[in-house]
């Protein structure tokens, strides 16, 4: 090098200065962002929440007609229950005493914004908590059961304050709820394979 | 006679390196001494410094309180009894960091309602207001995750519903709520975050922010009820002429304050500390349940304005982006106020109306946010919402037409 190429000049290049400052700072921020990566990755659900929150499998072929079965999934109980064909024809004559029939402010998946609030008509899947306070309801599937009156269609009962849903689980009218239990997604990999936490429009089964 | 004048030249031996090193007389001077406040001061001008008490024992009683407690979900609850319970002293700790969270906002309101009484926020001053509103935010999420952490039934269940405010972001609300809390629920992994939040990164953020907004207070000066600006009348020192040092006046005024202030927050501590369920809400007695709901789910007093605000709308998602505006809108103050004049003194009887209104609906809010939501309540809530918003959304209109008083050439004392 040569004195001339290094001192051929007192004044200072700006413009290059600026543009190695500005080079600099940049390839900087890249750096502190890909750094940051780890850090907010590291607020995602863990491996170990993950594994436990997976989707839940529930063989359904041994649920016989008017049972019911309670699976806890994500810390919530899930309610199964294999409708009888007599219980899925009352869901229709129901519709005047509730209070959200066609379920359009309530909680559910959009294949389940049905009258049966299902995807097959005798399956129906329910998140186990009344929309009121969060309480279980109990089970009176039998119509005209003596406890709830000659006119009962067969549903849920709230022991807490007294909520009454059908076997859809939409909310009667009178019920201190205001919304119908809640619908967990769901789906079918096979007829009588049912798993909570995968939706049936994901599998295209919808 | 010989010993006494050898220690003081000691002392001034020592100040004298110390100073060489450390300018602790050059800061004394700088920022107490020489730094002049109006003298025409109030009562309202004791939350400032009141709310840096507040800040400072919400620390010291907060880092022992860590000493004893457990962030999981399975001993937090137990943890807190055993403060409670089984460590000596540990009662009075707890209550004094819980009171502390009460009082914190019962001053900083006081504080904030004083900047609105007498045009604080005004140019050159809306930096200040920023700031001071950013210290607002940081101690609203400060006091939420402090809520959660005891794992009463109602930190689970308000931890809930605040979470899931998030899910009604469009598009990635979902996503968002799910980061916040690292499981598909309010669980472990949410309460230990919260945790490390409450005690290391918010406290830091608001220590950061109460420096930036003192720096910006000895830039601007602070104003004082007559809302004029004490810099422009000088003596021949370049001294304010109604200004008086800090340090000693104001220092010691302080005191005072601070000694009045610690009669009612002992009162609090010693019969009253959950004050009839407000500062310690009942169900939060009981540990947290992800199968039972409390009967009505309310957030803490200092909350409910914007809690009944959110619930005054029907759909979720407009009523979480009002209840975000409600606060947003306090950030534009200082551009929302046209008057020529900034203390209320000499505003006239639009401002007075709306000021008044505005103060009336936000303590009408907080009560209704505690009530359930339902009938009356909710019709009431709307209201005041509406009044809420229009003392913002009028207010270029309105003091911006209405007839004002002179401003006085000088600080007064009256009034």
């Amino acid at each position: 090098m040569s004195d001339e190429s290094v001192g051929g000049s007192d004044a200072v290049d700006t413009s290059r200065r600026k543009f190695l400052t500005v080079a600099t700072a940049a390839t900087g921020a890249v750096g502190v962002g890909f750094t940051l990566v780890p850090f907010i990755s590291s607020w995602k659900p863990s491996e170990r929440a993950r594994a436990l929150g997976a989707p839940l499998e529930i063989d359904i072929s041994k649920l016989e007609p008017g049972q019911m079965i309670t699976q806890s999934w994500r810390k919530q109980p899930i309610y199964v229950v294999r409708r009888t064909p007599e219980a899925v024809a009352a869901l229709a004559k129901v519709e005047p005493s509730l209070k959200d029939p066609k379920s359009e402010s309530s909680e559910q998946p959009k294949y389940a914004q049905n009258q049966m609030r299902s995807i097959k008509p005798e399956v129906l899947v329910l998140y186990a908590a009344c929309t009121h306070l969060g309480c279980l309801p109990k089970q009176y599937f039998t119509q005209a059961d003596p406890a709830m009156g000659a006119d009962w269609p067969g549903g849920f009962f709230c022991p807490c304050h007294g909520s009454r849903f059908d076997l859809a689980g939409r909310v009667f009218n009178g019920s201190p709820a205001s919304a119908n239990l809640r619908v967990p997604p769901h789906s079918f990999e096979s007829d009588s394979m049912l798993v909570i936490g995968v939706d049936a429009a994901a599998q295209g089964a919808g | 006679m010989a010993a006494a004048t050898d220690s003081a030249a000691g002392k001034a031996g020592f100040r004298a390196w110390l100073n060489k090193r450390l300018p602790v007389d050059e800061f004394m001077e700088s920022q107490l001494i020489g730094y002049f406040a109006p003298k025409n001061f109030n009562l309202w001008y004791f939350f400032g410094s009141l709310a840096l008490l507040v800040f400072v024992i919400q620390i010291l009683s907060g880092i022992f309180l860590t000493m004893h407690y457990k962030p999981s979900e399975l001993l937090a609850f137990d943890s807190v009894e055993y403060i409670m319970r089984e460590v000596e002293g540990g009662w009075i700790i707890r209550y004094m960091h819980s009171t502390g969270a009460s009082f914190f906002f019962i001053v900083v309101y006081l504080h904030m309602f004083r900047a609105m009484l007498y045009g604080s926020y005004r140019a050159p001053r809306e930096l200040l207001w920023i700031l001071g509103m950013l210290l607002y935010l940081a101690l609203m999420a400060e006091a939420f995750m402090g809520y959660v952490l005891p794992w009463g039934n109602m930190s689970y269940w308000g931890a809930q519903v605040i979470v899931n405010l998030f899910g009604t972001i469009p598009v990635i609300g979902p996503g968002i709520v799910e980061w916040i809390r690292g499981d598909y629920g309010i669980a472990d992994s949410t309460l230990n975050r919260f945790f490390a939040l409450h005690v290391i990164a918010v406290p830091f953020a608001i220590a950061f922010l109460i420096l930036m907004h003192l720096v910006a207070l000895r830039q601007t000066g602070s104003n004082n009820p007559d809302g004029i600006e004490i810099k422009a009348r000088l003596n021949a020192d370049g001294k304010p002429v109604d200004g008086i040092p800090f340090h000693p006046y104001y220092t010691v005024k302080d005191v005072v304050g601070v000694g009045v202030f610690l009669i009612f927050f002992c009162g609090v501590i010693f019969f009253v500390p959950t004050f009839g369920g407000l500062f310690l809400e009942k169900p939060n007695f009981e540990p947290a349940n992800y199968l039972s709901t409390p009967q009505h789910i309310a957030p803490v007093w200092y909350f409910t304005a914007f809690y009944a605000m959110l619930r005054a709308v029907p759909d979720q998602q407009m009523g979480a982006l009002l209840m975000l505006l409600a606060i947003v809108v306090l950030f534009f103050l200082p551009w929302l106020d046209r008057s020529p004049v900034k203390s209320i003194r000499y505003k006239g009887w639009l401002s007075k109306f709306f000021l008044g209104a505005f103060v009336v609906s936000f303590i009408a809010l907080s009560y209704l946010g505690l009530m359930p939501a339902d009938g009356l309540y909710v019709i009431l809530a709307r209201i005041f919402t509406t009044v809420y918003f229009a003392f913002f959304i009028l207010m270029p209109w309105y003091t911006s037409i209405e007839k004002t008083k002179p401003a006085p050439e000088r600080v007064t004392y009256h009034g």
